[in-house]
């Protein structure tokens, strides 16, 4: 009988292709999922010009269409959980951690693929899996160089709702970024205590709309310094300086509620249905791609991927000695009940 | 006397107490017998008022449904006592300050012989076509300090008061010159003369014009936020963006309407009954011009102050950041698609808006009765609610009620027609007042059918006054923010929400070639306005 060449050649071909086409595919990332005619929805809560910088680079990497809708952190979740399992939406992405974990508890996000999970550390995303940080940020203390010597500066958050602070200092609690702040305060300290807090607070602070007011209205010297995130003032210096040259940031460290690091979430609808595209997206910004846009962009922001690096400008995220809080266990309703409780809404 | 005139508002009153001395054109008297039949006009007019009721309805479903415990804990509180005596202060100090300013320039470019008084006479229109938070933004550039109750009246005073102008502007013009000179003759001097005789003639206007000035300030939302000065409408969207559309929102909506509720009381209560007419034969003469003499040039200041005020500021500040900015916040081809989308919602906008008005139009000049003055009302009530209470009821309902047309452009439109019937209402009626009915009964009984009369006829004739409307509408939603916000479909930038977005985030510069392009605008329907307003003036 005839060594059976043919058929011992074609099993050897197929097995060959077995074998290869997997490792081919590990070696492109994500072109696996074919790209759709109308792509995905992304309601948008991150500020919009990382998100068009993450969408362009993914649809440039894998032609799938990005379309965003930008809102808030708080009015997107909300407006995700009245539309339910009808809306439009096919992923999610916050600026900070209470609007994702009440979508979540609503019951609409789908659990992302292990691929995902992989791609970020455990102390960056909750345990359940259904959302992953993308990217963080330190609450400061922006101060107004002239006015205030690093002897005079609070040494903890907690110090700005004593009579001392009236008048010297502003937020904007108006908005998600602040509302964050206060539930990671009553996640820490409890409700008395965060109640009592933000009555001192309607009493001393000045309210502003949005954190680069604040910003600007601290560099000008109209008060003595305010309550935002870091990135900010680091943004503000790469481009004119013009909003922030007469500041600096204080650290409160020493796990304050004022060292709070809020995490930016990123979750697929379970509804949506463009679910493979939809997790490639969240995959790939949790991933390389997502992350070194993160380091080299102008976002300023903290990357959280395994073994990425943040942007070498700013403080390392292990010496900001942030209090410890469980991202998914912060709540927003409960934030907006006190805040309207003490007449800040 | 002559048609209606621009101050719209005041209808708003004329259709709740019905004014027995301004009769409308003689309208056949209804046939005894025929019983009560309901046209195709007519159930197209109470469908769009139903429609129309759709967010009042909705404020108070909402306040039925979270119950009384909840709601009083929600309105009772000290926040909103703070809010509402922000809004009355506003109020009471920028209505006066609006009417004496306006009152002072009307004057100036109508009775007297100021020089350029044409010029100063559009001058003080022009600032219309810059939209409010336009104008706050400016003054938050040139007096960063500015902020609190003294900026928001200020800026109110600056951007509001065309709304008064325009009424006694055209109202001064069609005063009888024969009382004053009676009262002169009976030996008043020249400002009792004002005061006793000019003053009371003008009230209508002055009524009309304040309670549009008052309701915009309950409805404005961009203007305070940058100016800093919380007010209803301001801590509604604070809310909103909180909690979507939780309670609380839901309950500053109702007392905000409440306080329009007020706002239009007191303007029905202090028009009075009285009107002014004139007796006796011939024609009223040309107005008196009064010469100043030496206080020619100190006069001019006013208008010149006003201008540089009103119009200087956000020009000179719209240049300072585009030359700051440079080529580099042209953005075309982001600013490209906001443009058209603002072009084509306002369109669409405008045109729905106008042809939804020409039932109830037409209705309440052809045959007026007390059900159509009511779903008249109806249409102006529902006209005088902020934005933001209009597309949280429409978000709320289409949502729970209406999926498919959530977040598509359906519902922005209906919003759209909402907020601005009452303008393409006044305009259309007063065109087809001045289409006589007689004519469509002649073209009736030469064989036209009652529609091919209606359009080629009174619609022909009426067509001025509906492109003024619709024109009026287009204006209105170039510039509207708060509902397009809110109920914008994915992906739609329109020229204020990408303005919006941009000075949020403290970038100046790239929001001014958006305001830019919004004044620039503005402008033909601005003018539009300035030439309706001479022209039913009568002269």
């Amino acid at each position: 009988m005839n060594f059976p060449f043919k058929s011992l050649v074609s099993v050897m071909a197929l097995g060959a292709s077995l074998t290869v086409m997997p490792l081919a595919s590990m070696a492109q990332p994500a072109q696996t999922v074919t790209p759709s005619a109308d792509g995905i929805v992304v309601y948008n809560a991150q500020h919009v010009s990382l998100t068009k910088a993450w969408a362009d680079a993914f649809t440039k990497q894998t032609g799938i269409k990005v379309t965003m809708r930008n809102g808030g952190d708080t009015e997107l979740g909300n407006q995700i959980v009245q539309e339910g399992a009808s809306s439009p939406a096919d992923v999610f992405l916050t600026e900070n951690s209470p609007a994702i974990a009440l979508v979540d508890s609503a019951g609409l996000f789908a659990p992302l693929s292990p691929e995902t999970l992989q791609e970020v550390p455990e102390n960056f995303r909750p345990g359940h899996g259904r959302w992953v940080g993308i990217a963080a940020r330190s609450t400061v203390f922006v101060y107004n160089k002239s006015k205030l010597f690093p002897a005079q500066l609070p040494k903890s958050m907690l110090d700005l709702a004593e009579p001392a602070w009236k008048g010297r200092w502003a937020a904007s609690p108006s908005g998600a970024d602040f509302q964050a702040i206060v539930s990671a305060l009553y996640e820490l300290k409890g409700e008395a205590a965060t109640l009592s807090w933000l009555q001192g607070m309607k009493k001393n602070a000045v309210p502003y709309k949005g954190n680069g007011t604040v910003l600007k209205a601290v560099n000008a010297g109209q008060v003595d310094g305010g309550i935002i995130y870091h990135y900010y003032r680091f943004g503000d210096q790469a481009r004119t300086g013009e909003n922030s040259n007469n500041t600096e940031l204080h650290y409160f460290r020493n796990q304050d509620p004022g060292a709070f690091v809020s995490l930016s979430g990123a979750g697929v609808l379970a509804s949506s249905k463009h679910a493979p595209e939809a997790q490639a997206f969240v995959k790939w910004i949790a991933g390389k791609g997502g992350q070194e846009i993160l380091r080299t962009g102008d976002a300023y922001e903290y990357a959280v991927g395994v073994g990425a690096k943040s942007h070498s400008k700013l403080v390392p995220l292990a010496e900001l000695q942030a209090p410890r809080v469980e991202p998914s266990k912060l709540n927003s309703k409960k934030v907006t009940d006190l805040m309207t409780q003490a007449g800040l809404l | 006397m002559s048609a209606v005139s621009i101050p719209a508002r005041s209808e708003i009153a004329a259709s709740l107490v019905a004014a027995p001395a301004q009769k409308p054109a003689p309208v056949a008297p209804r046939q005894r017998g025929a019983g009560w039949r309901l046209s195709w006009v007519g159930i197209a007019a109470m469908l769009v008022s139903l429609l129309a009721l759709l967010p009042l309805g909705f404020v108070l479903w909402v306040g039925v449904d979270t119950g009384w415990e909840t709601a009083s804990a929600l309105i009772f509180r000290p926040r909103v006592g703070e809010l509402l005596v922000n809004t009355a202060l506003l109020i009471i100090l920028t209505v006066p300050l609006c009417t004496a300013l306006a009152l002072a320039l009307a004057w100036l470019t109508e009775r007297s012989d100021l020089p350029g008084a044409r010029t100063w006479a559009w001058l003080a229109v022009a600032p219309l076509a810059v939209p409010a938070f336009v104008h706050s933004y400016a003054w938050m550039t040139v007096a960063p300090g500015l902020h609190g109750l003294p900026g928001a009246v200020l800026v109110s005073v600056i951007a509001y008061f065309p709304f008064l102008y325009l009424p006694l502007s055209a109202a001064m013009r069609r005063l009888d010159p024969g009382m004053e000179d009676t009262a002169a003759s009976l030996g008043l001097g020249p400002w009792a003369v004002f005061f006793r005789v000019v003053l009371p003639q003008l009230r209508l206007a002055i009524c009309g014009g304040s309670l549009l000035i008052g309701l915009h300030l309950l409805a404005e939302y961009g203007l305070f936020v940058m100016i800093r000065f919380d007010t209803f409408t301001t801590a509604i969207v604070d809310q909103f963006q909180s909690t979507y559309n939780g309670p609380a929102a839901n309950m500053l909506s109702g007392v905000l309407v409440v306080c329009c509720f007020a706002l239009l009381g007191l303007e029905s209560a202090a028009r009075g009954n009285e009107r002014y007419a004139r007796v006796g034969s011939g024609a009223a003469r040309m107005p008196f011009k009064r010469p100043l003499g030496a206080w020619s040039a100190p006069c001019q200041l006013l208008p010149l102050a006003t201008t540089a005020l009103a119009l200087g500021v956000p020009l000179f500040t719209l240049v300072r950041w585009l030359v700051a900015g440079g080529a580099g916040v042209w953005r075309l081809e982001e600013m490209g698609p906001a443009l058209v989308q603002t072009l084509g919602l306002g369109l669409a906008g405008a045109l729905l808006t106008t042809l939804a008005a020409v039932p109830m139009a037409w209705l309440s000049i052809r045959s007026p009765g007390r059900l159509q003055r009511l779903l008249e009302a109806c249409n102006y009530l529902v006209g005088s609610l902020p934005g933001v209470v209009v597309a949280l009821a429409l978000v709320t309902v289409t949502v729970r009620v209406a999926m498919p047309i959530y977040q598509t452009a359906v519902t922005v439109l209906l919003a759209y027609l909402l907020m601005f019937l009452p303008r393409a209402l006044i305009s259309l009626r007063a065109g087809i007042a001045q289409a006589p009915v007689e004519l469509e009964r002649a073209a009736r009984s030469l064989g036209r059918t009652p529609a091919q009369a209606l359009w080629s006829i009174t619609m022909r004739l009426a067509a001025p006054s509906a492109a003024a409307g619709a024109a009026l509408v287009g204006l209105g939603i170039t510039n509207e923010l708060t509902a397009t916000l809110m109920l914008a479909p994915n992906g739609t930038r329109t020229l204020a929400t990408s303005f919006w977005a941009y000075s949020s985030e403290i970038d100046y510069a790239a929001a001014a070639p958006y305001a830019l392009v919004m004044v620039l605008l503005s402008l033909p329907m601005t003018w539009l306005l300035y030439t309706q307003s001479k022209r039913s003036a009568g002269r």
